[in-house]
This record gives structure tokens, sequence and C-alpha cells, in this order.
């Protein structure tokens, strides 16, 4: 594993910052709250990004993507990352997607994945339910067998971009409780299904997501139970540490100019070495969060052994990052800093946000220690 | 078969058959094990034999010149022998502040005379160092330093004090830092100066620290004679060279710290924590001890994948990055977490100074813990580092 970016991945680093210099700035995310969008991102922004071969990074060329990896499309998460842009990553490509990509029959790969890298479709994983936590193993959704075909039964919360998603996967158990680590299995829901009821959720970083109530909704069975599932919340979750590596990069870089323009008493709040060691601290979070992160998405390209580990140390590392350097920005930037009219607010809470989503740091701390044998 | 591979297989050929097989399975970091010196004293005869045979391989230095008694490995081939002999569980042959310190240092500003005359002489063990840079009144400030050197002809003629020397009663010769132009500004008046420790006029005076051993101590000056041609550098010229052999210093002690290499160290927390702790689902019994474990062990392994990112990128030609600036400070004090966590899994066991009721092993690891404390002091504290982090990388105003 070599923990360092080839000239194209800096090549792709450099056109996706020019990109989103260009056509993502954070008052993007700041219109389609005001405006409460009822789409929730830029369907003409996810179409260019399409056009760019994004989309398509880890999706083989048959289907009309790039063969490219994981390592390649952190380069592309974390450049969106550092203004926010809220287009469906995580649940078209990196959720829903990939499960059809691992798991997925022929028949089904070819209705969806091209779409999907041409940016026609939006798809997602619902997982989460009220009482799973962070747990994907724990289902109390149930899939039951109706004539030839299957029926599910049950609810998720917090679905990314479920009330526009053309498609949904939905973890469902065919047996078993509840908490049981067995009998788990994926199935392919279509927009719009009898008895599939999806209701938008407002959360803090007003990023889409949904809660869905599935009273005996028709839908197909996907190949591959709990460990597919766990094997793309992995990706998921490296793709989210991305991004939150590009989200806190940027409200750092804009914490350092603040340090070095704002005067009291005369000088610049950046000469008081109260701040100085407090930015410096910061700055080694951050620098150690992006080798975590690095690591976590050649180990699953490479399909390294501990690659579950390492994208447990890059979420851990990522979530007490993130949120730690969200709330130092806003604390040195005093007041100005507490107004939803100065951008900070948005990090902050997109940094909440993320840090719970897929496991908090504690979950991935015991995570790790329960894969190390311990 | 690479060439990089066909050297694995030659080394790896090389070290069963001369490494002592008593050294295998007794690895150590850059700070235990042997130091060599006139005054050298080895753990058993088998660690001479290995610093003799290692020495005359140019294994001691690997990627220094032959010329100089190094191995001319190349980096890629240097990390093949460090693996290999990792893999063997073997000691270094050879430590010490001629390796890793002085010898880097004159490797790129001493004279051909000096890298003649001292550098062989390291590889081999026979000359031990130790580094004269802070004084009672110039710590931090390190250019406030007031040891003063009066040149007569060919000669500096040597007064002051030094603190803090480790070593200073083992080693040969001193690199000292010394006031050689009292009026200019503070970093323009200092010199750095090579001195045998025999030399007339010098003292020196052991010091014991809180772990009870006494590795560092005073060292005094009165009327010491050192030829001006033990100047590296220039004169005046000092304080480039003192910087540079500080950046030395601290990528040793980051590459001894980072990652429990130490003795104590060495034994992995989760199974220290099963035996004080006991176990409960097949883990550690202690759930909040269990997560700060998780947390070191997460914590190192992320420490190891930054000092290799900066590997990567330097052997893919880029200009070392703002990473490498961190080692220092967050290595020594994810060390000292690491023994303060050690402490609290012992408990009780932990608190002995020696006598019946501790084992040896106990004894040890509570002496080192009081010793890591000194990491974030020594070679430059930690707020210095931060200091020189928002200075130089993040450029924050003065
Ligand atoms: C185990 C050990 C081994 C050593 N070995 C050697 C050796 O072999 N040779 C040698 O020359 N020296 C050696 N030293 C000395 C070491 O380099 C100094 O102790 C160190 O540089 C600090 O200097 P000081 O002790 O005078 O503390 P001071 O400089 O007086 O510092 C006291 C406190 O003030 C803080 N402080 C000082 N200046 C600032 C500032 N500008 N901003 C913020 N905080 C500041 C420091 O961080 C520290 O917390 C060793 C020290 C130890 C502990």
């Amino acid at each position: 594993m070599q923990l360092v970016l080839n000239e194209d991945q800096e090549l792709l680093a450099k056109i996706a910052a020019d990109f989103v210099r260009e056509h993502s700035p954070v008052s993007r995310v700041r219109a389609l709250r005001d405006a409460k969008d009822p789409v929730g991102f830029s369907r003409e922004l996810w179409k260019q990004m399409a056009e760019l071969g994004w989309l398509g990074i880890p999706y083989p060329e048959s289907m009309g993507g790039a063969g490219l990896g994981f390592a390649e499309l952190a380069v592309v998460l974390e450049a969106l990352g550092r203004t926010l842009a809220p287009e469906p990553f995580l649940s078209t490509v990196l959720l829903g997607g990939q499960v059809l990509l691992r798991g997925g029959s022929d028949a089904q790969q070819a209705a969806w994945l091209p779409k999907l890298v041409k940016g026609e479709a939006i798809l997602t994983l619902a997982y989460q339910e009220p009482r799973s936590r962070y747990d994907p193993r724990r289902v109390a959704t149930r899939a039951e067998p109706d004539g030839t075909g299957l029926r599910l039964s049950g609810d998720k919360i917090q679905v990314l971009d479920g009330h526009v998603a053309d498609a949904l996967i939905v973890s469902a158990r065919t047996a078993g409780d509840e908490a049981d680590a067995d009998g788990v299995g994926l199935f392919l829901v279509r927009a719009g299904a009898e008895g599939l009821e999806v209701e938008r959720q407002l959360r803090i970083d007003s990023r889409n997501a949904s809660l869905l109530r599935l009273r005996r909704v028709p839908a197909e069975a996907v190949a591959g139970g709990a460990e597919l599932l766990e094997r793309v919340v992995d990706l998921a979750t490296a793709g989210l540490c991305a991004e939150m590596l590009g989200a806190m990069s940027e409200i750092f870089d804009v914490t350092l100019d603040y340090l070095r323009t704002r005067e009291q008493f005369g000088v610049p709040i950046g000469s008081f070495q109260a701040l100085k060691h407090r930015a410096a601290q910061l700055f080694i979070e951050i620098e150690l969060a992006r080798s975590a992160v690095m690591a976590a998405t050649r180990a699953l390209d490479e399909e390294l052994d501990d690659a579950s580990s390492l994208v447990s140390l890059a979420k851990a590392r990522c979530s007490d990052a993130f949120v730690r350097v969200g709330n130092e920005s806003i604390q040195m930037h005093g007041g100005i800093g507490m107004t939803d009219e100065y951008d900070m607010g948005f990090y902050l809470k997109r940094a909440r946000v993320a840090e719970l989503s897929f496991g908090d740091a504690a979950y991935h701390r015991d995570r790790w220690a329960r894969r190390s044998g311990y | 078969m690479g060439e990089l591979e066909a050297f694995r297989e030659e080394v790896r050929g090389w070290l069963l058959e001369n490494a002592p097989r008593s050294l295998v399975g007794q690895s150590s970091s850059q700070l235990e094990g042997t130091w060599g010196g006139r005054k050298a004293t080895y753990p058993n005869p088998d660690s001479r034999r290995w610093l003799d045979v290692a020495a005359e391989r140019g294994f001691t230095a690997p990627t220094w010149p032959t010329a100089y008694g190094g191995g001319g490995l190349s980096p890629a081939e240097a990390k093949v022998l460090q693996q290999e002999m990792r893999k063997l569980e073997l000691p270094l042959p050879l430590i010490g502040f001629g390796l890793t310190m002085i010898g880097p240092t004159l490797l790129q500003y001493g004279t051909e005379e000096q890298k003649l005359e001292h550098l062989p002489r390291i590889c081999r063990g026979e000359i031990r160092w130790c580094q004269g840079y802070s004084e009672p009144s110039a710590g931090s400030d390190l250019a406030s330093l007031k040891t003063r050197a009066v040149r007569e002809g060919d000669t500096f003629v040597i007064d002051g004090e030094k603190v803090w020397t480790s070593y200073a009663d083992l080693a040969d010769w001193m690199f000292a830092l010394v006031r050689t132009d009292p009026e200019a500004k503070k970093q323009a008046g200092i010199t750095f100066l090579l001195l045998d420790m025999e030399t007339p006029g010098v003292e020196v005076r052991p010091i014991t620290l809180i772990s009870g051993s006494s590795p560092f101590c005073e060292t005094f000056f009165k009327d010491v004679r050192v030829p001006v041609a033990n100047v590296v550098g220039t004169i005046n010229g000092g304080w480039t060279v003192a910087k540079a052999l500080l950046g030395h210093e601290r990528s040793m002690i980051a590459d001894a710290f980072g990652g429990g290499s130490g003795r104590g160290g060495g034994a992995r927390l989760p199974e220290l924590a099963r035996e004080y702790l006991g176990e409960a689902n097949g883990g550690v019994a202690d759930p909040l001890l269990r997560d700060a474990i998780a947390q070191n062990e997460m914590d190192t392994r992320c420490f190891h994948l930054t000092v290799q990112r900066a590997r990567d990128a330097a052997k893919a030609g880029h200009a070392p990055g703002p990473e490498s600036s961190l080692f220092k400070v967050y290595a020594t004090e994810l060390n000292q977490r690491r023994y303060e966590l050690m402490i609290a899994i012992a408990g009780p066991q932990g608190l002995g100074w020696e006598g019946p009721g501790f084992d040896a092993e106990e004894l040890a690891r509570t002496r080192e813990w009081l010793r890591s404390r000194g990491n974030t002091i020594e070679g430059g504290t930690s707020e210095i580092q931060l200091n020189i982090i928002a200075k130089r990388v993040l450029r924050l105003p003065d």
C-alpha cells in the first residue's frame, strides 16, 4: 500500500478542486436549505459529475464506469466535502449501487448500474432501524414469502436520499430474532411500490434523509446477507471519512485565515499562544486523520485482511477530529462563529451527523478491539 | 527475482549465519542496547560479538558510505535489512548518539578529515558521544547559552557549564555548542565543536532522576583547550549545524517512542490487561480500560501510517510535507499515554519501587513510566514543538 497520491490521482484532485470552486460554493447548501428544496441537491450538478466520470469511478468499464477504486473516489469526495456538496454519492454510488455491484443478479445490474453511472438513477440502502443504533446486523424488518415473490414489513430510519431514490435496497430478515447474527437478507424495492411510505426527515445538517414504513411491500431478493451489508457499510464509511476530511480541512483553513487577520489588543489573535497551540493540535489531528483515510481506502481497494479495522480506525479518527475542529473553529471565531449568516455552523452540524453515521468513535473502537481479539 | 528480493535473500542468509543465536528474540529500541565506547559494558559476550560482525559488514550504519565504515545501502535496502532483523527480533548491534545524531550531522557538515576521523570509530562502536547543548539558564531558549570559547591561536579555551548531559559520565566525546562571539545577536555567536571528554578541565557529575537512575549529568568546563580544527561548520555559524542535529534527534526520538518499542512497551496492552484484569466475553473485562487500550493502539497505528505516508511521499520525490513536524510531539505523548495506561492496568502492582511483592517486570515498568515523563521535555519540549508547528507550518504571526 502506497500512502501517496499518484500522478493521475493528483490530477483528479485538481480537477475536483477547480470544479468545486466554480460550481459548488457552500452558499448552495444554504440556498437549498432556505428554499426547503424538494429534491435536496442539484440534479443538474449530479449530471455534470456523472459526465466527469465521477459516479462511475468504482464501477467496471462494462457498465460505463472507470474501473478505478476507492482511493480515487476519496479524492473526489474530499474535494466535495470542502464545501459540503449534498449530491447523493453516499446513498447511490457507495451504498445502493455497491450492494447491486457485489450481490445483484445480471438482470438487476443491467437494470440499474449503467443508469446509475450516467446519473439517471438514484439508489439507496435502508438498513438503520429505530432500535438498531449502529449495528447493521440488528434487523427487525421481516421478509415473508408471498406466492412466487416476497413482501417486506418494518420501519427504517434516516435513509439517505430515500425520498428521491428510484430503488431502495432494504435489509430484512427471513429467519431469526432481531438480534440474531444470521437470517439477514437484502432486497430491492422500487420507488412507489405498494405499501411503501416514505417521509422526509429533517436533520440538523439539512441533508436528505427519510423515514420508511414498509407494510407488505413487494421486493426482489439480492444475493448476499449480513456480510455483504457490513462490507458495503465499510465502503460507505470510508467514503464518508474522505468527505469529513475535506470538510475539516476547509474550516481549519478558514480558521487559520481568521487567526491571521482578526485583531484584538492591537495584534492578530493568531499571535496568542493559547490559540497557536490549539491550532497546532488541530493540525496534528487532521494530519493523522488523513493518513487513516488514505490507508482505509487503499486497504479496501487491495482487499487487505485488516481493511475493516482500518475503516474503523479512519472513522473513529475522523469522528473525533471533525467534531473537535468544528467546535474549536467556532470558539476561535468568537461571536461571529455563532451566527447562522456565517458558514461555520453548517460544518459543525454536518460534523455531528457524520460523527453518528455508520457508528461513532466509541463504536469503532469497540469494533477494532473485537477484530483484534480483545 | 527483483534486485531487492535478491538482497533480502542475501541479508537473511547473512543474519542466520552471523547473528548470535542467543540474541534472536531479544529486540530492543534505539534507546536500550549496546552503546559502545571506551567504557562500554556488554550485557553478554554475544552482544559484543554481534557488534563486531555487524560493524565488519557495515550494518551498524547501513546507509552511510562504505568509505566511512557504513554499509553503503540504499534506503530501500536498509529497510529490507531492518525488516529482516525485525523478523528475527534481533536487537540493534549498536545504538547511540554517534549513529543517530552527530554521525548524520558530520555527513552533512563535517570536513573530509572529520568524517574520516570520527565516522569509522562510531560505526565500530569505539567512541560513545554525548550532547552538550542545554545549560542551567538555556533550555528551551537554547540560543541564549553562555559557555564561552575564547580563541588562542589554533585553540579554543572553553569555560562554562552544561546540564542534563545524558550519559556524559559514560561518553568519550561530546558535541557541544559554545559562545564564540558574545557581542553578536544570540544565534549568530554560537559555534558547534567536538571535544574529547578526557581533555583536562572537563568534570562530570551525575544527576539522579525521578526514576532512580542517573542517565544524565552536569558537565563543567574549566580552561578546556580544544583545537580549532574541531569546529563543525563555520566559527559563529554553529546554530545552523545545531538545528540540523536537532532534526536528527527528534526523528530518532519519534522513531524510538512511536509505538511502544521500549521494553515495557513491547508487552501488548491487551495481553497485559487480560493478565491483570481478567476476561469477559473473550475480551478485556474492564470496559473503560478496554476502550482506552483500543484508543491507544489505534492512535499508534495511525502514527505509524503517518510516518509511512511521509516516507512514501519522500520516495515519490516530494519535499518533506507538513506531516513530519508532528512526529516528535505526537510520538512522545503517545508513549506517555501508553505508560500511564500500563500503570492503570497494573493497579496496585504498579506502585513498587524495589523489594518483595513485585516482580522484575513490574518494577522495571514502573520506572520506565517515570522515565517516560521526560519524553515530552528532552529534545525540545512539546510546547516548543507546537510553537514550531504554529510558526513554520501554520504561519501564524509572532
Ligand atoms: C531525560 C532528558 C534527557 C536530556 N538529555 C539532554 C542531553 O543529552 N543534552 C542536552 O543538551 N540536553 C538534554 N536534555 C535537556 C532538554 O533538552 C531540556 O530539558 C529542554 O530543552 C527544556 O529545557 P529546560 O529544562 O531548561 O526547561 P525550560 O526551557 O525552562 O522550560 C520549562 C517549561 O516552560 C515551557 N516553555 C519554555 N519556553 C516556552 C515557550 N517559548 N513557549 C511555551 N512554553 C515554553 C517548556 O515547554 C516547559 O514546559 C535532556 C532532558 C531530559 C528530560
